[in-house]
């Protein structure tokens, strides 16, 4: 299916130990990655392309990155890797979140976790639009119109307090809330691209050519 | 934005209206009959979901009919290969007893589990279920069954394909089953399953005005006017089988002409990405 492009360097996945990966590693491979499962912070330390996934809740894949693995994901970071989060693990990568009392996150982007509004039926489960707030490569291609450019959602938590400059999209249920983030080479999404069919597997693809061309990093 | 009609009942959101295939099926096969009986051959399970999923289906429900009856485990073979290819929630219901059922079906790809007999005998299942994997994965089917009599409609719950009547109201049920952590429920109509004639109306307005988790209409849809009342009587998606199988219509046209009715859907192109860049 995939694997003549052998140049590519591994995407390296990191396993907080939130559970089943199995269809995010089929989407990454579909679009031509070759993922790999690691929890070894030399692995993260090295590596050019990561990936932080994350089902459930904040505090334990929190918890599990705390010391050796966030060290390395800094160290990475630094030397230049290029970072996506999805759902909880986009939700990592801000300041903080009030699930269950208050806990510090990676604090790579600026922003508060916070619950969604009651006014709405929670987690919310399902396709919802994105409202653009910036042109950036990450959601280049991907339709945006009333009908066009949705993505498969499931939580009940999302980034608040996230300054205009860091948000890529909105989507709204209960209000807007920010639903793509991205500053420098870490970005994420609350939703699940490997479940958003074409226009998810097009945010990945989007996010493995950033990351193979350091050139074309977006000044956001 | 215009005035359209979405599936969020309370506040404000931009989630949208699904549409639903269902696929029956059994050793392997996609199956059909009327009322779990007289079953077809419709082909294989994984190329069938991938050419619903082209044609933009929202998420694709498969229901291993055999796996009740026969307590057989379930193959789950077809699940992986589907998983390969089609990039939108899968759903699978169909022998799951014990929370290792569910973890085997998601291991296997699929995104929720539902389940139905089992979580009658014994609803601490369900929450077994959404304790371990999260309300998000755990579908509750419900199949109903319309009782005799005048005064306010009333559904009996039944299983085994219609041909066990439990004697245990179906909104109560639903009720309890909510409670006990499903985080949506598959409504069948026995009596419409097949027919083509149509939802059970009454039924589904019952249970959405009861309950805040999403309810998929399921039995029954022959036209496009049937997925209409099902959406105004109160579902979240519409499920359907015979008339997406039997090519009386495409997914896409199905939902370009609800979109056109006011409902919120995803529109789009179902062409996948692959390999290198584009």
């Amino acid at each position: 299916m995939k694997t003549e492009a052998t140049n590519r360097p591994p995407v390296a996945v990191i396993d907080a130990g939130v559970g089943n990966l199995g269809n995010l590693f089929r989407a990454l491979r579909h679009v031509g990655a070759d993922p790999e499962l690691t929890t070894d912070p030399a692995t993260v330390e090295r590596s050019t392309t990561i990936v932080l996934p994350g089902v459930g809740a904040f505090r334990p894949p929190r918890e599990r990155m705390r010391g050796g693995l966030e060290r390395a994901l800094r160290s990475a970071l630094d030397s230049g890797a290029h970072l996506l989060g999805i759902c909880i693990g986009y939700q990592l990568l801000f300041d903080s979140s009030t699930e269950f009392g208050t806990t510090d996150g990676l604090g790579l982007l600026p922003g508060r976790i916070d619950r969604l509004p009651e006014s709405v039926a929670l987690p919310q489960i399902g396709w919802n639009r994105l409202v653009r707030r910036a042109d950036h490569p990450l959601l280049s291609g991907i339709p945006d119109g009333e009908n066009e450019g949705l993505f498969y959602f499931v939580h009940s938590y999302a980034p608040y307090d996230v300054p205009e400059t860091v948000r890529l999209a909105e989507a709204v249920h209960g209000g807007a809330f920010v639903a793509v983030a991205g500053r420098g080479r870490v970005y994420g999404t609350q939703f699940h691209p490997e479940k958003s069919g074409p226009n998810g597997l097009r945010l990945l693809r989007n996010f493995l050519d950033l990351a193979e061309n350091r050139a074309a990093v977006c000044p956001n | 934005m215009s005035a359209r009609s979405g599936p969020e009942r309370r506040g404000e959101s931009g989630l949208v209206f699904r549409v639903i295939p269902c696929l029956d099926v059994k050793d392997g096969r996609v199956v059909k009959g009327i009322q779990f009986q007289d079953l077809r051959d419709l082909g294989d399970p994984a190329e069938s979901a991938a050419r619903y999923a082209s044609e933009g289906a929202d998420e694709i429900v498969f229901l291993d009919i055999t796996a009740a009856p026969e307590s057989r485990e379930t193959d789950l073979d077809w699940v992986r290969r589907t998983a390969e290819t089609v990039f939108v929630p899968l759903t699978v219901g169909g022998g799951v007893r014990r929370p290792e059922d569910a973890e085997r079906l998601l291991r296997s790809g699929a995104d929720k589990v539902a389940t139905n007999t089992a979580a009658l005998e014994d609803p601490k299942l369900l929450t077994e279920l959404a304790e371990r994997f999260g309300s998000q994965c755990v579908v509750l089917s419900v199949d109903a069954k319309r009782l005799p009599g005048d005064g306010p409609p009333r559904w009996d719950v039944v299983t085994h394909g219609g041909r066990k009547a439990r004697g245990i109201d179906a909104l109560e049920w639903i009720e309890r089953g909510i409670a006990h952590g499903a985080g949506e429920i598959l409504l069948t109509s026995i009596d419409a399953d097949g027919t083509k004639d149509g939802y059970d109306l009454d039924l589904l307005h019952a249970v959405a005005e009861r309950v805040t988790v999403p309810v998929i209409a399921s039995g029954g849809a022959g036209t496009l006017e049937h997925l209409v009342d099902g959406l105004r009587s109160g579902a979240s998606a519409v499920l359907a089988a015979s008339i997406f199988h039997e090519g009386t219509h495409r997914i896409d046209d199905v939902k370009r002409a609800l979109a056109e009715r006011g409902f919120a859907m995803r529109l789009e192109s179902g062409r996948v990405p692959s390999g290198s860049s584009a």
